[in-house]
């Protein structure tokens, strides 16, 4: 094991995408249940 | 003296790592039985843990040499490389090891049982909700920037993924990337799950203020038609895969567990999932992690450290989940009690149910649950969406 804290700053952009990934992958999950509710609310 | 020699010939092959992870173990039961934290995971762990550390454990796969000593699976290869004689004893948990973990499939399969358990009425019905549990997700995308200080970047991945609050996401995840640490991950991830009620109150209490976590919401009561519900599982399974393709076995088979519950003509199959499968696969999940709990790899400092950065991981899911509704809020007419933001990461239903208690101790009016059960299951996609994405990243 060596500590090595510049890693840190290195990996801030996997954050940054990781968390761009999910907010825009949740966002589109909930766009489509917004439609599906849309198009299929009522039928039971 | 001779003839009774082999009773005792065992003791003088204890090492000091054994009566540790005995003593490990033993605290794992414990905190099963007496504090049911969760019990079904952590006593098997326990047992297993005291199974595989006792001298030439016959419950993990032994090497011998010609003469019929044990010797470690280096001189094993070794002696095979020198084209010298040398058997394998194969141990029972080892087997199921190979079988069931190394390929992913025990905790694959137990996603089947837990997508039969979801109801996904509550963020079906309040959409909007979703966006808390993908918020809840940043500890593991910092834990994993702070592990990446100590660790190479596969380990610090699979470490950071124990913010998940997801025990088979964090299985599948390590597994793909060759973590070496995978017991570690695993004793984190479950533990801190267990101890969720523990570790989110004070967490939420530093960061809201008395009167926001007083805010009442409202709950309307919305019907969702079938159609709706079948479709969501079989939509999701497709985004999640286009975007991110490695997460495809995790997320279809959470859903494909959800789309028996929900289709209305597998109802035998659905209960089957949600119950004797998953019982099934929870049985043997907890004692065959177990296997990799050898003392003498499990107990370093690498260890402490992983359990330390794997807090972490739960503390900054929960405050950002908290400091993402508050920041929502400031743009917000209809304010939202921030304390559901917390309820984003994937620990269910215990997330959730805190952040409704929560509300009824500053407000005996104040009831959350529909609410913070909906950001909770939310959680449970994001966690995994989150999985499919770090998979993506380093493999």
């Amino acid at each position: 094991m060596n500590f090595n804290p510049m890693n840190f700053i290195t990996n801030l952009s996997y954050m940054l995408k990781g968390m761009i990934g999910i907010f825009v992958v949740i966002g589109v999950i909930i766009l489509i249940t917004v439609l599906l509710n849309k198009f299929t609310g009522g039928k039971k | 003296m001779d003839l009774i020699s082999f009773l005792y010939e065992n003791f003088t092959h204890i090492t000091w790592q054994m009566p540790v992870m005995w003593a490990i173990g033993g605290i794992l039961i414990f905190l099963a039985i007496k504090k049911d934290m969760e019990p079904t995971l952590l006593l098997p762990m326990g047992f297993g843990a005291i199974m595989v550390n006792l001298p030439f454990s016959g419950a993990v796969t032994q090497y011998r040499n010609a003469a019929g000593e044990i010797i470690s699976k280096a001189q094993y290869d070794s002696l095979i490389e020198q084209g010298l004689e040398a058997e394998i004893e194969e141990g029972m948990l080892s087997v199921l090891f190979n079988a069931g973990i190394a390929n992913e499939l025990f905790p694959l399969i137990l996603f089947i049982g837990i997508g039969a358990m979801i109801d996904f009425g509550p963020i079906l019905t309040n959409p909007k909700l979703m966006i808390f549990g993908a918020a809840a997700q940043f500890g593991i995308f910092f834990t994993l920037c702070m592990a990446s200080m100590f660790f190479d970047i596969n380990d610090a991945a699979s470490i950071g993924i124990i913010g998940a609050a997801d025990g088979p996401t964090s299985i599948v995840v390590a597994n793909k990337l060759g973590s070496n640490y995978l017991p570690a991950i695993m004793v984190a991830a479950y533990s801190y799950m267990a101890l969720v009620p523990i570790i989110q109150p004070p967490v939420i209490k530093l960061l809201t203020t008395k009167k926001e976590r007083m805010i009442r919401m409202p709950y309307e009561q919305k019907s969702v038609s079938k159609l709706t519900r079948i479709l969501f599982p079989i939509i999701i399974t497709a985004v999640a895969g286009l975007v991110a393709p490695s997460s495809v076995s995790l997320v279809g088979c959470l859903m494909f567990g959800n789309l028996i519950r929900e289709c209305g003509v597998l109802n035998q199959l659905s209960e089957t999932a949600q119950k004797v499968l998953a019982n099934l696969i929870t049985i043997f999940l907890g004692i065959t992690i177990a296997s990799q709990m050898q003392g003498e790899q499990f107990l370093d400092i690498n260890t402490l450290l992983i359990l330390g950065l794997g807090l972490v991981a739960f503390i900054f899911d929960t405050a950002f989940g908290v400091v993402f509704a508050k920041f929502l809020n400031l743009f917000l007419k209809k304010k939202i009690n921030p304390m559901i933001g917390a309820a984003g990461i994937s620990a269910f239903p215990m997330s959730g149910r805190i952040v409704h208690k929560m509300g009824l101790a500053e407000d005996n009016q104040n009831f959350l649950l529909m609410h913070s059960i909906g950001v909770n299951v939310s959680g449970q996609i994001a966690s995994v969406i989150a999985g499919g994405l770090i998979l993506n990243f380093f493999m």
